[in-house]
């Protein structure tokens, strides 16, 4: 077989950026949170990704922020594709009223806007817990996880394995386990990617309204708003900030065409 | 016939479903229209005199029939920050942002179509890499993060436009030249996702047997390709398409705050900070609508590939 | 193949030919001015305003970017003039009685309303009524009162120029409270269709876009040189800067010091200051905030100029108390350093309350107000110290006014207070112990006291004495973290003159005009 170029590549840049975002938790270059040097220092030796509007390294930073960032997008995932294909797997599977009801809540869900819902979790849970914004945007990644798997379901039900394993005698809870969720592991595949993605970003768009990780602690969605702002006086801000986010999605999404290349989804 | 029927009613527990709980996450999240009207002059006396005349003293029940009954009639309120009728208030902003959406999706179907069609050359040869590396990239860059690049070469360096000014429908010629750098912003990463969906699409295409047993024959390729395989692709395709339009929506709702664009996205967010909920629920609604649609044509053409689709669902 | 080609190379040409066939490449955009600095548009200016207006009832605005654009559309009784002094309007002239209980107006004749109306006193009456609380007509049922109206025992309008009233208590600051805004009697429309005397008429607005004035020919005074103002409404800060460089906007006030350092050629900032108090406010009432050595520990360990460096570039003007600089006459700058910043000092204070390992506390900060978010983290970082934690909680707008300033359920919290008149009293009064705006929850005999004698006193001197007596009060009790009153910057393009600063948060457009180079 020829080698994995994709899952090796993208493992590489997902594992330097893990590793440095690990570090980020004990050590860093200069203490993230002290407002010492000058301020908009362009990259240079010292700061390699320059210095903000109060002076923090930028770099030291983007270590310590980028942890909590994908923890938040991993858990906010693991929400999303946990309910979403229990959801999808029970209903497309039985199919009947669930499934109605089911998609009718997903379309629902969808058009909902997630800063309404985000403000109901925090009015439920109080204003600054991390937690907040993983339970709010949990709930959204429900449907689209949901509508995928349910697909697969419906489509798997009447497959021949399926029916055979039917007619074997096995529950119906061990055939939707073992038979057909290994089926549909190359759609959920691309969901999570796609999902890991959106999670990322969500993270940022949210940030603005106080859920999540909250100032002076760093993450690079609250640090990409605040580049924003600055990007005419300091674009490497903004740059570096977007680029490593860039980067790790990138990864992410190479490690995903490595794994589908591996189970021959492709080609 | 029937099947019509049955969607349509859906569309409708879809909207009513949506529309109750955005009433309810108003009951539940902290202040109100009135306290947001008053703002630092706001005292106890003050709000409570405001809620009573706004009428947000009433039971939640109560309100929401209101409210319904008045949708009902095609009476979608008045807004408590505008003091102006919705329906007037919103009209230019699903306008606004209708276009938007239209300007994305022709986009990612203009570019990825041609550009699908060029990468299925490549499939197994060294530059199909280079396609996969490349098409990841794309995806992976937020659309706000194109957006505020472009804002700022093509707003600020090269003036093409103006960031946050944006001229009114009334000057189509201004408005389009305006939305096509939002439209791209959203466009890039679906472009993306649309070319590889496709590549997959067409690659299967080609592996069957006919195609096979056509090219075998010494048919041109190219034209097995155009007669056959792209008509065949044609529907998921398609399906794959409008499900897009759904998530457009969000792209459209986010990348409006970065281009102020005057849409409904930003009419959303600005009303919800204002517990404007007459306005809201509109919006809600209206997004619903949207998504329901978007939905429904793909399962419709889900369907007529695949029938027994159509089947399960009735 | 040719054909899919063809396809391909259609597609891409369509593609260029929307993004620059539209006319973008070499035609500047319509509004866009010439590199000359001259402006395009000698009639025109358009001014950004980063929030839409609230309300277009002027006896309805709350919002402070509101009433600062709507300045220019109605005129009060008397007015402000930048000095802080109030010069007549549409009073011409007025008497006090000794007794500082009747006020009688001598009214401007032949003034006339945006909608031709002639304004009378009828007018006039009507609209203090109004503001009173006690029209009852449907439209000013959520009219936000005047509570200092609350004092008039009679409102009396003997013929159409004159105006008297009485007061049931004497006040001699009364008259700050009559720059309201005079509307005519008998027009419902206020709420969509404004209309006053000022020298702006309001013409249209837009939702989430603009708002236009157009000057009114007929103003009582000298028209104004400029014809029409476009206000556009910019939300997105980093929209803020690009419209100003790409010509969309030629005015945009309240920027932050980042933004004005990016502007770059064709602009000039002009300094005043936003005329509010930002402070690190603390709920005087909640533990460990209610013991004085804990507050006045927090005032040494917080070293002002260095927030004053390091998140406004140094600038904006320290302050010491509930006061203002701009106020000129109760501004006590000896408060100013009441406080200097000493590390020691205030880990003794600590020690004394009973924290000598410091405490961990919250600091709840309106999110879409940078300023005071980027005060809140150097604080954060100053307190660390002395030990203290402080953990900063952004809240979205609408949950601070419920949670923390309604509901006075925070710890602390940093925001800018203004003055809603132009008096002392604006902003002293809110901290007696029964005042329902005392967010902070400030309890404090001597002040109650002090502010029951201000306003027995019709002396003027001995009354400033008393105001002046009231914020040494706040201070020396640390009442609260007192940080600065933020410098205010105005972007203007060259060649638009005469920008004129207030006391209070507007923008006068009347003295503006472009100068031809």
């Amino acid at each position: 077989m020829k080698r994995n170029y994709y899952l090796f590549a993208g493992l590489c840049l997902t594992g330097i950026l893990a590793v440095a975002a690990l570090l980020g938790f004990f050590w860093t270059p200069y203490d993230s949170a002290a407002m010492g040097a000058e301020k908009f220092l362009p990259p240079c030796a010292a700061h390699l990704f320059g210095t903000d509007n109060f002076g923090r390294d930028i770099f030291s930073r983007v270590m310590e922020g980028a942890g909590p960032s994908f923890l938040i997008a991993l858990s906010t995932i693991a929400i999303g594709a946990a309910g979403g294909v229990l959801l999808g797997a029970v209903t497309g599977y039985f199919g009947g009223l669930a499934d109605e009801i089911l998609i009718r809540v997903g379309d629902a869900l969808t058009a909902f806007p997630s800063i309404l819902l985000a403000l109901v979790v925090i009015s439920l849970l109080g204003p600054g817990k991390p937690v907040n914004l993983v339970v709010s945007l949990g709930l959204v990644f429900i449907p689209s996880f949901a509508r995928v798997t349910r697909a697969a379901y419906a489509e798997a039900r009447e497959a021949n394995y399926v029916k055979s394993a039917r007619l074997m005698g096995a529950s119906p809870a061990r055939v939707m386990l073992l038979h057909i969720l290994p089926n549909t592991m190359p759609v959920l595949l691309s969901a999570l990617t796609i999902g890991f993605n959106n999670a990322v970003l969500a993270e940022a768009s949210m940030s603005y309204l106080g859920i999540g990780v909250t100032p002076p602690d760093a993450s690079l969605g609250y640090m990409l708003s605040e580049a924003q702002s600055v990007f005419g006086r300091a674009p490497w801000y903004a740059l570096t900030t977007g680029g490593v986010m860039i980067l790790f999605l990138f990864g992410v999404g190479l490690i995903g065409e490595g794994l589908r290349f591996q189970e021959g989804g492709d080609v | 016939m029937k099947y019509a029927f049955r969607r349509l009613s859906a569309l409708l527990a879809t909207m009513f479903l949506v529309s109750l709980c955005a009433f309810a996450a108003f009951s539940g999240i902290s202040g109100s229209a009135a306290e947001a009207r008053l703002g630092t002059q706001a005292t106890p006396e003050r709000v409570a005199a405001l809620r009573e005349q706004l009428g947000l003293n009433r039971p939640f029940p109560v309100r929401y029939a209101d409210w319904l009954s008045g949708f009902a009639t095609g009476d979608l309120g008045e807004s408590l920050t505008y003091r102006q009728g919705v329906g007037e208030l919103l009209r230019e902003k699903v306008a606004v942002s209708l276009l938007l959406s239209g300007m994305s999706f022709a986009l990612i179907v203009l570019c990825s179509v041609p550009l699908s069609l060029v990468v299925v050359r490549f499939a197994g040869r060294p530059l199909d890499a280079a396609h996969t590396v490349f098409n990841q990239f794309c995806m992976a860059i937020p659309p706000f993060f194109t957006g505020l690049l472009l804002s700022w070469f093509f707003g600020v360096t090269l003036r093409w436009f103006t960031p946050g000014a944006f001229p009114g429908l009334s000057r189509t010629a201004d408005a389009l030249r305006f939305l096509i750098f939002p439209a791209v912003a959203i466009a890039v990463p679906r472009i993306a996702m649309t070319v590889r969906m496709l590549r997959g699409t067409l690659l299967r295409e080609l592996n069957r047997d006919y195609v096979r047993t056509a090219i075998s024959r010494g048919s041109d390729r190219d034209a097995v390709l155009r007669r056959h395989v792209l008509k065949n692709a044609l529907a998921p395709t398609v399906a794959f398409l409008a499900q897009m339009m759904a998530e457009i929506v969000a792209g459209v709702i986010v990348v409006e705050q970065v281009f102020g664009v005057p849409g409904l996205g930003r009419m959303l967010v600005v009303s919800i900070s204002n517990r404007d909920y007459p306005v809201v629920q509109a919006i809600v609604v209206i997004l619903a609508f949207w998504v329901v649609a978007s939905n429904t044509a793909a399962d419709l053409i889900n369907a007529r590939i695949d029938p027994r689709l159509a089947l399960a669902d009735s | 193949m040719k054909k899919l080609l063809l396809a391909l190379v259609l597609s891409a040409a369509m593609l260029c030919a929307l993004l620059t066939g539209c006319g973008g490449g070499e035609t500047p955009a319509p509004d866009a001015p010439s590199d000359d600095g001259a402006p395009a548009h000698p009639d025109e200016l358009f001014v950004g305003i980063a929030q839409d207006l609230d309300s277009l009832d002027p006896h309805k605005m709350v919002a402070a970017g509101t009433k600062e654009i709507m300045f220019n559309v109605f005129e009060g009784l008397v007015k402000p003039a930048p000095s802080g002094d109030l010069i007549p309007a549409l009073a011409e002239s007025w008497t006090v009685s000794d007794d500082a209980r009747t006020y009688a107006f001598a009214l401007r004749p032949n003034v006339k309303f945006h909608n031709g109306a002639i304004f009378t006193s009828a007018d006039a009456l009507y609209s203090i009524r109004r503001l009173a609380g006690l029209d009852d007509a449907e439209n000013s049922a959520d009219v936000v009162a005047v509570d200092a109206f609350s004092n008039l025992a009679a409102i009396d309008a003997p013929d159409e120029t004159t105006l008297v009233l009485r007061l049931r208590e004497p006040s001699n600051e009364f008259l700050s409270y009559l720059t309201a805004a005079v509307i005519p009697a008998d027009y419902a429309e206020q709420d969509t269709a404004p209309v006053g005397t000022g020298p702006f008429r309001f013409v249209s607005r837009t939702a989430q876009e603009s708002v236009v004035l157009e000057r009114f020919d007929d103003y009582w005074g000298a028209p104004a040189a400029i014809k029409t103002v476009t206000c556009r409404i910019i939300e997105n800060a980093d929209s803020i800067l690009m419209s100003l460089q790409s010509g969309a906007v030629d005015l945009f006030a309240h920027l932050t010091i980042t933004q004005a350092q990016q502007l770059g050629d064709g602009f000039r900032v002009e300094q005043g200051a936003m005329n509010l108090v930002q402070a690190l406010y603390l709920n005087n009432a909640v533990e460990p905030f209610n013991d004085i050595r804990v507050r006045q520990a927090l005032c040494h360990a917080v070293d002002k100029q260095a927030i004053l460096d390091l998140a406004f570039d140094g600038y904006g003007f320290p302050i010491g108390s509930s006061m203002y600089p701009a106020f000129s006459k109760y501004f006590d700058e000896t408060l100013t350093d009441f406080y200097p910043h000493d590390v020691e000092k205030a880990k003794q204070l600590l020690a004394d309350a009973g924290y000598p390992d410091g405490f961990s506390m919250s600091i709840t900060v309106p999110s879409n107000y940078q300023p005071h978010l980027d005060a809140a983290q150097v604080i954060a970082e100053q307190l660390k110290e002395i030990g203290v934690q402080a953990n900063i909680l952004p809240v979205e707008w609408e949950t601070w006014l419920n949670e923390a300033y309604l509901g006075r359920n925070f710890e602390s919290t940093v925001i800018g207070v203004d003055a809603s008149a132009m008096t002392a009293r604006a902003l002293l009064e809110r901290f007696t112990s029964t005042a329902s705006n005392n967010f902070i929850n400030y309890n404090n005999e001597e002040y109650d006291n002090l502010f029951a004698e201000a306003q027995s006193l019709t002396d003027d001197a001995a009354q400033t004495a008393a105001y002046r007596a009231m914020e040494r009060n706040l201070t020396e009790n640390a009442a609260n973290v007192y940080i600065q009153d933020m410098a205010d910057l105005l972007a203007v393009r060259n060649g638009l003159e005469g920008i004129q600063f207030y006391p209070i948060y507007v923008l006068d457009l009347y003295g503006l005009r472009w100068e031809t180079a």
